[in-house]
């Protein structure tokens, strides 16, 4: 029986006269890579929002791994709970190195939300500093340890922020529109880092456009349309699902 | 070799640069003595407001945060201590325990408030604070802080335990600390040696995993909330500290001179250490000490130029040459130190926003790129 | 009841200043989207503005006193007067009031000196430079001030006309006794007028919807084509002449001096975080009510229950509704928000 790390239920919400996601269910099951696409305006980023706690429904609950809830809750309440997250724009340290940009996390997972301890040394946190060290290794970034985040190209800054939440070992990575704004090249890598993630087993839910990564990657998928969920299931049903299809608009980028 | 000195300053162990640093600290009236700097006054400034700055940087430097409120905790040090020096004894350890104690009490209770907003809000905020606790001062709390004529010691303050061990002396009584006077190079090499622990502390932040963590605040908050730290605590932390040195300052302040006035509180001693800060080199560990070196420094040559210095200066100009620099020149001196700490504030916001230190690095940068075009056979590119 | 609309109408005219100099500093956070902490500065000179009109035109000579004959005694005689006799006299009456056909174009043009000489160049930086920076050119204006014009007040009287007190309480029924000064109502009025006119401005020209689209969203307006550069200056060349002239103004009722720029400054920007950041509404609500709140609390009645309360009451309340509602009293969300 595989269980539920992310429990969405009848959730409704509108702005003003708007009604953004209209009695949304969703289960994200453990270990699998669930992709939520839709054409724009469908309610994706307000979907987004609700999940990571930025947004309150109108109704409805969102449960974090069988039980806790997550509407209210603040980021890094959220974090501490297992989940991870991956924005837009890669949002990095951009002025600390790649190994310092790494081990922020892995200092927040061992430390939890605030720590503090008067003479704590750096240079004596050898198992976080191996650690991120072969974080990046495994993101194909080790030769640039000391180098100031903020230099990177966009497409390594993304690698760097996956790394960054994968260092953490959540229980669930939410990843928003990854490959966004990236060139056909940064989108194929980033495909491959996550085909060799998912080798991991963690649990993910993507917001994607490009239907190439989608048709990649994704376990499951569900399709948003104007603030409802029209289908939902494994690519080849949705491939050949003609109301997927008109959604798109003939269905000419499937 | 720049290079190769300053690879050397960053990469010390904790125990090198502590005690480098210290050696160069208590050598001071040694080599500050060509440059006419060493008087017990001036060099104990340098000291009390280093350390005022060093804790300033943690806030201001590690995090970014910009606060116009700390000249408060100057104050209440001072206060603090003074009042120790009245009501219990002229020895000066309880008076800095107890200032930096009550500073830290409260920078707790105005972090807590300022810390909900960020950003300018947060430097609104603490410049609202400044004036309020000043205007606390010198009208409202009168009774604690004796207003306008400020606080001083008075002979027949109770000094509960200095009378309980002995019978008081007449006259009023200097400050000690268990024997060793607070005047002159004495007083000097005790603010020194506060001064060595206080940097000590602060290094030890910059180095740590908290030091990190508040340069990532810095850098990215919103990052730092989605990857599970809560700012706020971390934010508040580093207010408290950096108010907890500047109410030692405070204290150390009282301790060399033992009165305590309002005009320590008001905005423009937070805008000094503030250019003190920036003019060094905000963020790093050794660039608020140069700071408030060159900014004490000057302001001691400064402020004691009148015009008839000015005029003897001149005096080589024929008569209107002579009258007129010293009509350019004299707006800046004497009483218009201010003036020209203003402009001085300015050049350093415009044209090297990251201080001296800043400054050393970029110089050290081009030193470096001339060498490599220089040796053509070098062809280690990254 | 008299003593409580006594300081009403003062904390009115306080609230008057404060309200204008907010206005300013939120016209140019929205739309230029800078912190400005040379705003307070600007309400000095436009005091000083007044202040040095006035000693121009009372520029004197000294001339023999006719009145003493046993020695020769001297007094002064202002040029104005030996030139032109009563009418001159008037005219220095009058240099408070006349010094606004001076004031505004000074100000102006110190606004656009300002705007183009430094302000511009800190669009791109971070606010934390832009605050400094201009904290800087405060602290020098600030001490120029002080060199030219020593440390002390300088008393800058009203017309001779209005220098006396309307009889407020027959008006509006409340007994003879109650008076008020001229020149503070005309203050009142005037502030109303200007805080009207730029409001009117806003919302009825062209121009002024530029600006108010600008404050909303700024991105959008300069893709839409508009030289926004050039608003900008004007912008704050207009902020700085509502600065000016409420400085101005403002002399005969508190006597100029070099600090006055800073005291009203902090001041203002608490109310412009109380009124909430960005919101023009908010600003002039947040001056009114504030500075009403200030004279209350002045009172004897009240300062002999909790004396001093008026100089920190201003920051308790801003405190207070920064804790139970961050975003000010009209506060718009997003603005300034990390």
């Amino acid at each position: 029986m595989t269980d539920t790390v992310l429990r969405i239920s009848n959730v409704n919400k509108a702005f003003g006269g708007l009604q953004a996601l209209s009695d949304i269910n969703l289960n994200i099951e453990k270990g699998k890579v669930h992709a939520i696409i839709g054409p724009n305006g469908a309610g994706k980023s307000t979907l987004l929002n609700v999940c990571v706690g930025l947004l309150t429904p109108d109704s409805g609950a969102v449960t974090f791994n069988g039980g806790t809830n997550v509407i209210g809750k603040s980021p890094h309440e959220i974090n501490q709970m297992g989940l991870a997250r991956v924005f837009q724009t890669p949002e990095i340290f951009p002025d600390l190195s790649l190994l310092d940009n790494v081990m922020i996390p892995a200092f927040a997972k061992r430390d939890g939300a605030f720590h503090f301890k008067l003479f704590q040394s750096l240079s004596g946190e050898t198992k976080i500093t191996q650690e991120a060290t072969e974080m990046l290794a495994s993101v194909g970034m080790d030769d640039k340890l000391h180098v100031i985040a903020g230099s990177l190209s966009r497409g390594d800054k993304r690698r760097l922020e996956l790394a960054m939440c994968l260092i953490q070992r959540p229980h669930l990575l939410l990843l928003d529109e990854p490959t966004a704004g990236m060139a056909r090249h940064d989108t194929n890598k980033t495909i491959e880092l996550l085909k060799k993630i998912k080798e991991d087993g963690m649990t993910k839910i993507i917001i994607e456009h490009d239907m190439h990564v989608v048709f990649s990657v994704a376990d499951t998928i569900s399709v948003l349309a104007q603030g409802a969920i029209i289908a939902s299931g494994t690519p080849d049903e949705i491939r050949g699902n003609p109301v997927v299809q008109e959604a798109y608009l003939g269905g000419a980028e499937l | 070799m720049m290079k190769q000195l300053m690879n050397l300053l960053k990469k010390q162990s904790d125990l090198t640069t502590i005690l480098m640093f210290a050696a160069g600290v208590l050598t001071m009236p040694i080599w500050l003595d060509p440059i006419g700097a060493n008087y017990p006054d001036l060099l104990q400034k340098f000291v009390i407001f280093g350390i005022f700055a060093v804790g300033y940087n943690i806030l201001f430097g590690l995090t970014g945060y910009l606060s116009f409120g700390h000249a408060v905790f100057l104050g209440v040090g001072s206060y603090a201590a003074v009042w120790s020096f009245k009501l219990l004894t002229m020895n000066v350890l309880p008076a800095m325990l107890f200032a930096t104690l009550i500073s830290g009490l409260i920078a707790a209770a105005i972090g807590f408030v300022s810390m909900r907003r960020s950003g300018i809000y947060f430097s609104i905020l603490t410049l609202a604070f400044a004036q309020m606790f000043y205007n606390l001062a010198y009208s409202v709390l009168i009774p604690i802080t004796n207003g306008e004529t400020g606080l001083q010691l008075r002979m027949h303050d109770p000094r509960i335990i200095d009378n309980y061990f002995s019978d008081p002396l007449p006259g009023l009584p200097s400050t000690d600390f268990f024997g060793m006077s607070m005047n002159g190079y004495s007083g000097f090499y005790f603010c020194a040696v506060v001064l060595i622990l206080a940097f000590y502390i602060a290094m030890k932040i910059f180095r740590s995993p908290f030091g990190m963590k508040l340069k990532a605040i810095k850098s990215n908050q919103h990052r730092m909330r989605y990857t599970g730290s809560d700012t706020r605590p971390y934010l508040i932390t580093a207010f408290i500290i950096s108010g907890m040195f500047a109410g030692l300052a405070g204290a150390l302040l009282a301790v060399t001179d033992p009165l305590a006035g309002a005009e320590r509180m008001q905005w423009t001693a937070s805008g000094e250490v503030i250019l003190m800060t920036i003019l060094g080199g905000v963020g790093t560990l050794y660039g608020p000490l140069l700071g408030v070196g060159i900014i004490k420094y000057l302001e001691n040559i400064f402020s004691t130029i009148n015009e008839s210095v000015l005029q003897q200066f001149f005096s080589f100009l024929p008569q209107w040459g002579e009258n007129f620099m010293v009509a350019i020149v004299s707006p800046f001196v004497g009483e218009g130190w201010h003036l020209t700490l203003g402009v001085l504030f300015m050049i350093i916001i415009i044209f090297l926003p990251g201080g001296l230190m800043e400054g050393f690095s970029r110089i050290q940068k081009r030193y470096r790129k001339a060498k490599i075009n220089d040796t053509q056979s070098d062809s280690t590119k990254e | 009841m008299d003593a409580i609309l006594m300081q009403l109408l003062n904390g009115l005219d306080k609230g008057g200043a404060y309200a204008l100099i907010a206005l300013g500093l939120t016209l140019v956070f929205g739309t230029l989207g800078v912190v400005n902490f040379a705003h307070g500065a600007l309400f000095l000179l436009g005091a000083f503005c007044a202040v040095t009109f006035q000693k121009i035109l009372t520029i004197s000579k000294k001339i023999l006193d006719p009145s003493i004959t046993y020695f020769d005694a001297y007094i002064e005689q202002p040029y104005l007067e030996i030139w032109f006799g009563e009418t001159g006299l008037a005219i220095i009456d009058y240099a408070v009031p006349l010094s606004i056909i001076v004031t505004i174009p000074t100000m102006l043009l110190i606004g656009l000196a300002m705007e183009r000489g430094l302000i511009r160049h800190f669009y791109k930086r971070t606010h934390a430079e832009q605050i400094l920076v201009t904290f800087g050119l405060a602290i020098v204006l600030q001490e120029i001030i002080r060199h030219f014009f020593g440390a002390n007040p300088i008393p800058t009287p009203a017309p001779d006309i209005v220098s006396g007190s309307a009889a407020v309480g027959t008006w509006i029924g409340l007994g003879e006794n109650f008076v008020y000064p001229w020149w503070r109502l005309i203050y009142l009025a005037v502030s109303t007028a200007i805080i009207s006119s730029v409001f009117a401005f806003l919302h009825l020209t062209t121009f002024g919807m530029v600006v108010r689209a600008g404050m909303y969203d700024r991105q959008m307006v300069a893709f839409l084509g508009i030289n926004v550069q050039r608003k900008f200056t004007i912008i704050f060349g207009l902020a700085a002449v509502v600065a000016g002239v409420a400085g101005a103004m403002y002399a005969p009722i508190l006597p100029p001096d070099y600090h006055m720029g800073m005291d009203f400054l902090v001041i203002s920007f608490v109310i412009v975080v109380v009124g909430g950041m960005g919101s023009l509404r908010g600003a002039v609500a947040a001056g009114f009510l504030l500075g009403v709140l200030q004279s209350l609390a002045s009172m004897t009645a009240v300062s002999s229950l909790l004396p001093g309360i008026d100089q920190i009451i201003i920051y308790l309340v801003a405190v207070v509704i920064l804790l139970t509602r961050p975003r000010g009293l009209m506060g718009r969300k997003g603005v300034m928000e990390d």
